[in-house]
């Protein structure tokens, strides 16, 4: 409709609606597989592989309707280089992960990177999907406009559901423009100092897309049009950093390459409400998002690990590493963990899409 | 706001059920069981009140207790139970079931924590939309989704609805400014979806819940998030002599790189119209006005006017003004604001439509509805949020002619179709309710509808909640003659058809 394009994934859609058909007719589960990005989280998954890399392909992109549809297996190095093109981007800032990183991934791993922060994540950006579901059938839900609000939102539930709600084949999702300009201060302040400060600038109106803080050091990007960030800047105080500096630090978070990421040891991945203070908990921790986002290397026992979450309005992914037998996700509190069993029953009946992900089902 | 009163009213009501009565009198107080034919009247409808109905008995519940007894006598008598905010809904959403049990929400009306650092807050369902940015304001916060009802409308409507506004394109629906929601379910059982952290565990249910229509649980909690509020505000006024370059205009303000707080259209009609009612000195020789509305900070708000008014004058306008002042921004907005009001005055009736089409396609849509209009012999005003490709267009009719309404039917599905023809939605912001659940078999299928009907069985498997709405059962679309049928098979056999 957008684009009065042949679709160019027809055939590799029709071509996965057939395996999963005779998976359901078998009852042998299916593992998908985007670009692999992900494995190491869901290690747990069961099922013979499916390569989902066929649906590679761009469907309809108007820059003046701020949408792009992609089959789920585009690469988001490729996604990102045609909105540049056009002055726009992905407003979540995923990892790319050298163009192994698909769309499809960063939906069903609702993948976010710095600008997530006051931007909002892949949910929030996501407007329509297509997908087979467990029974084999083709099915759509949402579309390429922004307002719709005609029936169940099955779309955003596909953000985070690790493919275990049905094998996305298309997917739409918002762009921005890109912004004019982009500065980046930092500041040496303590953990605690720092959560405070960068909590009462977010309640300001400030063109802030970016924060971090590590062993000390608090780095603030600011994105808009040069006068605004020359006059915030200027309100803010701190000291600028070098473009390719800064830039070669969010790409280090955004990417996870950044040294923190690099040593050894468990990590957890901690989202946390914002505003919790430090959270006491040994070991070493990185946080983004306004101290949404904390990652935490530590030897610490998970149980630990996930109470002190769960005190912070949040909870805990095990991203790497911990002893055997640890859940990778959090667990639901019981009466939720019972209602998801029951959504996935409604989508996927039969139990096809990675059964054992996520971990709690 | 749909003022239909030609619509044949439905079933009279059953006589009370003394033992329903008995169950909801043993957990509330007696003055929020309300039995009275005269004490029901003011819940037979919402917003849309062409669509009317008695409930077999209203209750009052005033905290999360009652509310959950009311749902445990609801579930263990097999009644159905419709939840109701504040009535401002525009889809018949909130119409009783004549059977059932009509709750209204609208005593649970304190909003409980305000966190400034954390720009959020946690309220109870039936506070006021407006009235949580009025109670954050000495903070400089706002809650941004801003519905045309939202002096009236609660905040538990608007999580049901996943209510818009003229603000969504910059600032997103209701679904992307809520942090937290606790509810329900039909058993008693209390959820708490989403999370004070940037993602919860498990599946996304806040946003499954945003915009569910009371199918599947009942909001007890609500916690928004906050936006600090911009310092600067300005709007633009552009004329145009043509909806179709008025349409291209928007387009290229966004393919421009900008996204205005605030992009409205109003057609020639609505301008005279709204102009005659509120004298916000509108060019009335327009066929086409758009309201650009930029927020941020001065800086920000400098450069972006700038922008867009290049981009305007370049698109053709006639004119474009500048507001020097909050107050004349203010009258920018008023006859906009006003032009429902403005419009009523032309036509003893009107039906509000409500869809969603590409941008791209405003003026082919539009020119293509005043042909049909035109044929049809039914006036039409286009009054929307044309950022958003949210149309709103006013069918103006008689109730009291014969065939009058008839014939806004006949345009107006023809309308909805065409939204999903040319990439759209029946629904951007209004809803399905009770009005567009036939609409729903043109724009799903039957193995998605069959998915939604799923969904609802995992929270609501008896289908009491809200029974008859926003998902058509699949039989209501095959008798219709709309339903795909894939292979000769109905998926889900197994489920119920509510």
């Amino acid at each position: 409709m957008p684009i009065p394009l042949p679709n160019p994934l027809a055939e590799a859609r029709e071509a996965l609606q057939q395996r999963v058909l005779r998976a359901v007719a078998d009852r042998s589960p299916l593992r998908l597989v985007g670009g692999g990005t992900q494995a190491g989280l869901v290690r747990a998954s069961a099922g013979e592989p499916l390569a989902l890399s066929v649906l590679n392909g761009l469907i309809a992109y108007e820059p003046s309707e701020l949408v792009i549809t992609a089959g789920a297996g585009t690469p988001l190095s490729v996604l990102s280089a045609t909105l540049a093109d056009q002055g726009q981007m992905l407003p979540f800032e995923p990892a790319l992960a050298g163009g192994q990183a698909t769309l499809g991934g960063a939906v069903a791993a609702q993948r976010g990177g710095p600008r997530r922060w006051l931007a909002g994540s892949v949910r929030d950006f996501l407007l329509g999907v297509r997908l087979i579901d467990g029974l084999g059938q083709e099915v759509g839900f949402g579309g390429q406009v922004i307002k719709n609000v005609a029936g169940f939102d099955i779309t955003r539930l596909q953000a985070g559901a690790w493919g275990s709600l049905g094998l996305i084949t298309e997917v739409s999702v918002k762009v921005l423009p890109r912004p004019q300009a982009e500065c980046t201060l930092q500041f040496a302040m303590a953990q605690a100092e720092a959560l405070q400060q960068v909590n009462a600038w977010a309640g300001q109106p400030l063109p802030l897309s970016a924060v971090s803080w590590d062993q000390g050091i608090l780095r603030l990007r600011l994105s808009g049009v040069p006068a605004a960030l020359a006059s915030a800047c200027a309100t803010l105080g701190g000291q600028a950093l070098e473009n390719d500096a800064a830039e070669a630090h969010w790409t280090s978070l955004r990417e996870r390459t950044h040294p923190f990421f690099e040593q050894g040891g468990t990590l957890w991945r901690l989202a946390v409400k914002p505003t919790s203070p430090v959270l006491d908990l040994p070991g070493a921790v990185l946080w983004e998002w306004g101290g949404g986002q904390r990652w935490l290397r530590t030897e610490a026992p998970a149980e630990l690990v996930r109470r002190s979450a769960e005190r912070a309005g949040g909870h805990a992914m095990l991203w790497r590493g911990g002893e055997s037998g640890v859940p990778v996700f959090h667990p639901p509190a019981a009466a939720l963990a019972a209602l998801q069993r029951r959504i996935k029953h409604a989508l996927d009946p039969h139990g096809i899409f990675n059964p054992g992900t996520p971990d709690f089902l | 706001m749909g003022h239909i009163e030609s619509l044949p009213s439905s079933a009279t009501r059953k006589p009370d059920d003394a033992a329903l009565v008995a169950a909801l009198r043993n957990v509330l107080p007696h003055a929020a069981v309300l039995t009275e034919t005269e004490a029901r009247r003011p819940y037979e409808s919402d917003g849309l009140s062409a669509y009317r109905q008695q409930p077999q008995v209203v209750v009052l519940p005033a905290n999360e207790a009652e509310v959950q007894a009311v749902l445990q006598v609801c579930h263990r008598l097999g009644v159905a139970v419709v939840a109701r905010g504040h009535g401002t809904g525009l889809s018949g959403g909130a119409m009783p079931n004549e059977r059932g049990v009509l709750m209204s929400l609208a005593r649970l009306n304190r909003i409980l924590e305000i966190d400034a650092h954390a720009r959020t807050a946690r309220v109870q369902p039936g506070v006021r939309n407006l009235a949580i940015s009025e109670a954050v304001a000495p903070q400089g916060l706002y809650y941004a989704p801003d519905p045309s009802s939202q002096i009236a409308c609660s905040i538990g409507g608007n999580v049901a609805e996943n209510s818009g506004g003229v603000h969504c394109l910059k600032y997103g629906l209701t679904v992307h400014n809520l942090v937290k929601v606790r509810a329900l379910l039909i058993d008693g059982t209390v959820i708490e979806v989403g999370a004070d952290a940037p993602d919860a565990a498990g599946f996304d249910l806040l946003a499954l819940l945003t915009g569910s229509e009371g199918l599947l649980a009942v909001v007890t909690e609500v916690t928004v998030r906050l936006l600090p509020r911009p310092r600067t505000v300005q709007a633009l006024l552009a004329s145009f002599d043509d909806v179709e370059r008025a349409g291209q205009a928007v387009a290229n303000i966004i393919a421009a790189g900008i996204i205005p707080a605030g992009l409205e259209m109003m057609d020639g009609p609505a301008t005279r119209a709204a102009e005659a009612f509120v004298h916000a000195n509108y060019p009335v020789d327009a066929e086409a006005l758009l309201i650009c509305e930029s927020d941020g900070t001065a800086e920000e708000v400098a450069d972006e006017t700038a922008r867009m008014r290049a981009v305007l004058e370049a698109a053709g306008a006639t004119e474009v003004r500048f507001s020097r002042d909050e107050a004349e921004r203010l009258k920018f907005w008023a006859g906009r604001k006003a032009a429902f009001p403005a419009v009523g005055r032309l036509a003893p009736d009107y039906y509000c439509i409500d869809g969603t089409i590409p941008r791209r396609t405003l003026g082919s849509v539009l020119n293509w509805m005043y042909a049909r209009a035109e044929a049809l012999g039914v006036q039409v005003v286009n009054v929307f949020h044309a950022g958003d490709g949210n149309l709103h267009p006013l069918l103006l009719f008689d109730a009291a002619k014969a065939g009058d309404f008839a014939r806004t039917e006949v345009l107006a599905n023809e309308i909805l179709a065409k939204c999903v023809e040319v990439g759209g939605t029946i629904t951007g912001e209004h809803g399905v309710g009770v009005e567009k659940i036939d609409a729903m078999c043109v724009q799903f299928n039957a193995a998605e509808l069959g998915i939604f009907l799923g969904v609802k069985a995992a929270f609501d498997p008896d289908g009491l909640m809200n029974p008859g709405k926003a998902v058509p059962v699949l039989h209501r679309c095959a008798e219709l003659g709309r339903m795909h049928v894939h292979h000769g098979a109905l998926p889900h056999p197994d489920l119920p058809r509510f």
